[in-house]
């Protein structure tokens, strides 16, 4: 489990932070405006291509992926 | 009773100097917006009002009365001075919604230099191309944006000084930076540099079709079209808390989330956090705002959070809505008018316009998905897509064309005067976009006159993002255009043919997306990427573009017969 949080935990640390960012597993990324809702399109491929999965847009929104923690709840309904 | 009053009686008595008088302007004599944003506030005993209510996402509240804005404005432009900055000087302002973005802008235009606000979200390149074509000289960021500069710093040999915003002493400042803590001295008298109505003030960079980003030249005088339509189509009063959610890193951003609200003395909240429904549903509630001016794609994105969220918050101190970027869809307005009491007005301008031209207005019937009328003063009309002859009958599409004559119509495109010349008809300023008129004289948009892609109502260029993918170490070649979406209205597509050697994957696809997030920005980021064989071409080997967009918008792919065999 927590290796599925430490993958995303660790991507989006390289692809969305910054040297001053301190990301953890409930930093607010959408509300917090880390990801925006543009790159959030990107994170989502990510989980698709890294977990071989389709999120449907539906479940997309931006509080499903306001955090790592969540996120990994999103991938763990779509990898179950 | 709303500011403007009888819509069709402002049309009939109208004058620019309606707005020189309520300013005390008259022509020939200086006239400055930093001065007018915050020291004329003050001497009119406005001193002790509360100019902006600020938080953050992690909580962090600030409060700043005008004459806050006034002493740390004057901060702001005492600094730029003693590091060299002089008259017309390019002060770029790349930093998230924090107050320095805000005040900053003020200092800037009280010392005379021009003010060039840019996303922060830009990637290092956007950054780059737009800093270079200024001839920017100073730039003031964050620390989270300095390695942004950094990156780019040894190709911008004229670019001085670095001012760092919130340095905390944990690192040390690089090359050519400095580090400035706006709130640290309150200083009282400035030298305001003696403006007139034509001296340049801000410069805004915005995406066409072809060619890189042009620097979009206002000045001083655009204040009085700012005040005028903040007055009668926001309707702003002293008494509102305003919230306008653009970035000023955009033109709404400045034009009516700086110049507008605070030359009219009103109190204007900011949120600087990424959207969620919740946060700003509570935002109106905690501030009691008033007036809230605001972009379809967020309103779309309410909509799609649902209505029984809109239940849990007290949102009466609501009064009156408007917004811009781009369309506002009908089903948007109905929504509005059912769930808040009220119906959001459309309004339309642009970065070039620097005020809103064609708008709905209080007090003037709505008619959901329509654009509205001209502003007072605005001449505006359709000319023939061929022909650039005008068009008179209800119905006929054509493009949008103004007489430019309002006083913040953009006084040229910086060092690009040929395009900014093409730009022109027959004494008409086209903007780029189609419309038709109804019989009422009611605009009605139906989409762009070019490939130029409207996102979120920001505009990118097809160019920049495909010149931007030839650097991509797999692209071979490729084309960029817009694809439908339900929120953001357009977002980016790219079509690519790889190079040898390269096979298509979704791995490289995310690849490819961020390469373009990071190198260009989120917005123009392809959201999806068709890999092809090759491109359609015309015999001379010109991309086009049009039969790809045709393709995407299920529209009919027209004249083919100059497409290149294979």
């Amino acid at each position: 489990m927590d290796d599925l949080k430490d993958v995303i935990l660790e991507y989006v640390i390289a692809e969305y932070g910054d040297e001053d960012d301190k990301i953890t597993y409930d930093t607010p990324l959408i509300s917090g405006g880390l990801v925006d809702s543009f790159s959030m399109v990107s994170l989502k491929r990510f989980l698709e291509v890294k977990y071989k999965i389709a999120i449907p847009d539906a479940d997309a929104s931006p509080e499903a992926f306001d955090s790592v923690h969540k996120i990994a709840e999103l991938v763990r309904r779509f990898t179950a | 009773m709303s500011n403007i009053g009888s819509f069709d009686e402002r049309v009939r008595t109208f004058d620019w100097s309606i707005a020189e008088r309520e300013l005390e302007y008259t022509a020939g004599s200086g006239i400055n917006i930093g001065w007018y944003c915050a020291d004329r506030i003050c001497a009119k005993g406005g001193a002790q009002k509360l100019a902006l209510l600020w938080e953050n996402a992690q909580g962090e509240e600030k409060r700043f009365t005008y004459d806050d804005v006034r002493v740390y404005s004057n901060a702001v432009g005492a600094f730029l001075r003693r590091l060299g900055v002089e008259r017309g000087d390019r002060v770029c302002l790349f930093m998230d919604k924090v107050p320095e973005l805000y005040i900053g802008a003020v200092g800037v235009l009280k010392i005379g230099a021009i003010a060039q606000p840019l996303f922060s979200a830009f990637g290092d390149e956007s950054l780059h191309v737009r800093l270079e074509n200024a001839g920017t000289s100073v730039i003031v960021t964050q620390r989270k944006h300095a390695s942004k500069v950094r990156k780019i710093l040894d190709r911008l040999p004229q670019l001085r000084h670095v001012v760092i915003v919130d340095h905390d002493g944990a690192r040390a400042l690089k090359e050519r930076e400095v580090a400035f803590r706006m709130e640290a001295e309150r200083v009282e008298t400035l030298d305001l540099c003696p403006t007139t109505a034509e001296s340049p003030s801000l410069l805004h960079y915005t995406s066409g079709t072809t060619g890189m980003p042009k620097g979009v030249q206002h000045v001083h005088y655009s204040l009085v079209s700012q005040y005028l339509t903040a007055k009668w189509v926001l309707d702003l009063t002293e008494k509102d808390i305003y919230w306008c959610t653009a970035d000023p890193g955009w033109v709404t951003g400045t034009s009516y989330g700086i110049i507008a609200p605070w030359s009219l003395g009103v109190t204007q909240v900011v949120l600087d956090a990424g959207f969620s429904a919740e946060a700003w549903y509570r935002l109106i509630e905690k501030y009691r705002v008033t007036v809230w001016y605001s972009a379809p794609t967020a309103i779309r994105s309410l909509m799609k959070a649902g209505d029984e969220l809109v239940k849990q918050f007290d949102l009466s101190s609501l009064r009156h809505l408007i917004s811009v970027g781009e369309p506002l869809n009908a089903e948007a307005v109905v929504w509005s008018e059912r769930v808040f009491g009220l119906a959001f007005h459309d309004s339309y301008w642009q970065t070039e316009t620097g005020s809103i031209v064609i708008s709905n207005y209080p007090g003037l019937p709505i008619k959901a998905g329509s654009m509205g009328k001209p502003f007072p003063g605005v001449t505006a009309g359709l000319l023939d897509v061929q022909t650039f002859e005008p068009i008179t009958a209800p119905g006929v599409v054509g493009v949008i064309a103004l007489r430019p004559d309002w006083p913040a119509m953009m006084r040229g495109y910086w060092q690009n005067e040929a395009t900014y010349q093409a730009k022109f008809k027959n004494g008409w300023y086209m903007p780029g976009d189609r419309a038709r008129l109804d019989r009422e004289g009611y605009f009605w948009f139906v989409g762009r006159d070019d490939d130029v892609i409207n996102t979120a109502g920001h505009l990118v260029s097809p160019f920049e993002v495909e010149s931007a993918l030839l650097e991509h170490p797999a692209v071979a070649e490729s084309a960029v255009v817009s694809k439908p979406d339900p929120i953001n209205m357009e977002v980016v597509k790219a079509f690519v043919a790889l190079k040898p050697g390269f096979s298509p994957s979704d791995e490289l696809e995310l690849d490819i997306m961020n390469f373009i997030r990071k190198k260009l920005s989120p917005l123009a980021m392809p959201q999806a990427i068709e890999y092809v064989a090759s491109l359609p071409k015309t015999r001379s080997g010109k991309i086009m573009r049009r039969l790809l967009h045709a393709k995407e918008w299920g529209e009919d792919l027209g004249d083919t017969s100059t497409i290149e065999n294979d």
